[in-house]
């Protein structure tokens, strides 16, 4: 079985990230950028497919800059059997992104692909869905376990009213949760050996893919803050102040 | 340009989900001359019946189909999409409830658009604010004028349009050829005679400081006491004290209750992104130097099991 899994270079989640006074974006220039926490946890599950034996060959996919190649090598240093990185200097939004994995998918007939369910930068949650929707495959969004029985899956879903069960014929997109599994820490001679590994550079245009139209960024601006309020020194106080607000 | 607005009806179990009403409220800013809203059931009899009591909405269009049983999105997809096209919506929303993040990215998908995800406030019916990482900054976005639009609704800013109407339910019958590839195995719903987390007035939070699931129980005896739901920080559902679905934060729930009283919750930004529109917040915590206390309208540094009991007894 093969498995295709897409990686997103995002601002890494430890960084306070900071608006540009002139309210253009977000500062990325000199700021640490990792790969997209869920794309990890879809790359983790990839791999524990490929441990067990279930998944043959693994191949990791990045829309982006040079830049991005870094992910792309984080991949390959969980194990990834090769990469595949497509090409671009503008910020992709997500239906333009699903047209690009559609073709790719088209291309690697993968039985499974697994992506984060969002990226921690644009929170979007959109590119899974779009993707399935645009192969008319099956799709099992936030996976927080995923058992794979020959042409289907199996997958636990965490939604709101509690975790759901669907069982999607394959090939199937399935988007990982924070739940799924814990990524594994790189070691440093994985990290070497992804050195080795295969990336082919691809464009846009290769892919015959033409851009999506496009939401437009107008600006971007500080989110309204909320003011510290009162400390208050006993229960007595606290009950009072509830009281007073017709809270309890 | 006339705004002929489609909503889809989140539900469970009979019932409407009050996330809809919240998207009628962010619809209404949006110039319409129309607000329909979409039930797809099994049997959408009770849901339609409830929706049309929104205030703001022009129709309830209930389509049944047994293939609706249980809500999803790759089945839900193409009669939506027939339902916008038959009905030549220019706006087609959901709100966004987990309900709605799996489904409205496959519908726009479907009609070639680009969507816009968890809108929080409304400029033009193009114009919206929309939340980035993780609510730490906002972005305007104009989305084009010259085919449909398709978001999501950030429910926790609009508060739900409120009841007392009674706008005409039609049925609608839809041609959408279906596929057999998902299947609903089953929903492991956590039972709680508790009111909804994402919904009630009033909630009741703990930390990893309660310190285990045995522990959990002063927390539910005060939510019990006050009527409130309950709630949890990701440490404490990642520890093991409570189940997935009672986490709040950015990858959990995002709520906007009258009040919110938490307990040994130190406020890691995500749990933040979670809390930020609750009227009211109230945090307790022994260590008097956590961030919770910076967005607190009322804090209180001790220890929650003997604030606990105190607070049972005095609120009487």
């Amino acid at each position: 079985m093969k498995v295709l899994v897409s990686v997103k270079r995002a601002i890494d989640y430890n960084v306070r990230i900071q608006i540009k006074p002139d309210g253009s974006g977000v500062v990325e220039n000199g700021v640490k950028h990792s790969m997209n926490p869920f794309d990890e946890i879809a790359v983790e599950q990839a791999m524990r497919w490929k441990e067990a034996g279930t998944a043959e060959e693994v191949v990791a996919v990045t829309i982006g800059p040079d830049a991005a190649k870094e992910q792309l090598r984080s991949a390959l240093a969980f194990g990834c059997d090769r990469a595949i990185h497509i090409k671009t200097d503008e910020p992709v939004q997500p239906l333009t992104a699903a047209r690009v994995f559609e073709a790719i998918a088209q291309k690697e007939e993968p039985k499974v692909f697994m992506m984060g369910k969002q990226a921690i930068d644009d929170d979007s949650n959109q590119t899974g869905q779009m993707t399935s929707a645009l192969l008319e495959w099956p799709q099992a969004t936030f996976a927080s376990e995923i058992e794979l029985s020959g042409e289907t899956a199996k997958v636990t879903r965490e939604i709101d009213a509690g975790l759901e069960t669907l069982e999607v014929d394959l090939p199937a997109v399935i988007t990982a949760d924070l739940r799924l599994n814990e990524p594994r820490y790189l070691k440093l001679p994985d990290i070497m050996k992804a050195k080795k590994k295969p990336i082919e550079d691809m464009s846009l245009d290769d892919l015959g893919v033409e851009a999506a139209a496009r939401l437009e960024t107008l600006k971007t601006t500080p989110p309204p803050t909320r003011e510290a309020g009162v400390r208050v020194e006993s229960v007595d106080e606290l009950v009072a102040k509830l009281k007073e607000k017709g809270l309890v | 340009m006339s705004n002929k607005i489609l909503i889809i009806a989140d539900h469970l179990d009979g019932s409407l989900n009050e996330s809809t009403a919240r998207a009628v409220a962010c619809a209404q800013q949006m110039s319409p001359t129309g607000i329909d809203v979409l039930v797809l059931a099994e049997d959408g009899a009770s849901v339609a019946a409830e929706a049309a009591q929104i205030e703001g909405v022009s129709r309830v269009l209930q389509a049944d189909n047994a293939a609706n049983a249980h809500p999803m999105a790759a089945l839900l997809t193409p009669q939506i999409v027939a339902a916008a096209q038959q009905g030549e919506y220019s706006h087609v929303l959901g709100p966004n409830t987990t309900f709605g993040k799996d489904l409205m990215p496959r519908v726009a998908a479907k009609l070639g658009v680009a969507m816009v995800t968890d809108i929080m406030s409304v400029h033009s019916a193009h114009e919206f604010d929309r939340p980035i990482y993780a609510g730490n900054a906002v972005i305007t976005v104009g989305a084009p004028t010259d085919q449909v639009l398709v978001a999501s609704v950030r429910c926790a800013s609009y508060p739900a349009a409120p009841g007392g109407n009674s706008a005409e339910i039609e049925t609608l019958s839809l041609d959408a050829e279906l596929p057999g590839h998902t299947r609903f195995v089953n929903l492991e719903q956590a039972s709680s005679d508790r009111p909804d987390l994402q919904t009630a007035p009033k909630v009741i939070s703990g930390g990893r400081g309660v310190g285990s699931e045995e522990n959990f129980k002063v927390i539910y005896d005060l939510a019990d006491k006050i009527g409130a739901a309950v709630g949890a920080s990701r440490a404490a559902v990642d520890a093991g004290y409570v189940p997935n679905d009672m986490q709040v934060g950015q990858t959990g729930k995002i709520i906007s209750p009258e009040l919110y009283m938490c307990f040994g919750i130190s406020g890691a930004i995500q749990h933040l992104a979670g809390i930020k529109d609750a009227q009211t917040i109230v945090a307790i915590n022994k260590d008097e130097e956590a961030p919770i206390f910076e967005v607190a309208d009322i804090g209180l540094v001790g220890d929650l099991f003997k604030i606990i009991p105190e607070l049972e007894e005095k609120i009487g």
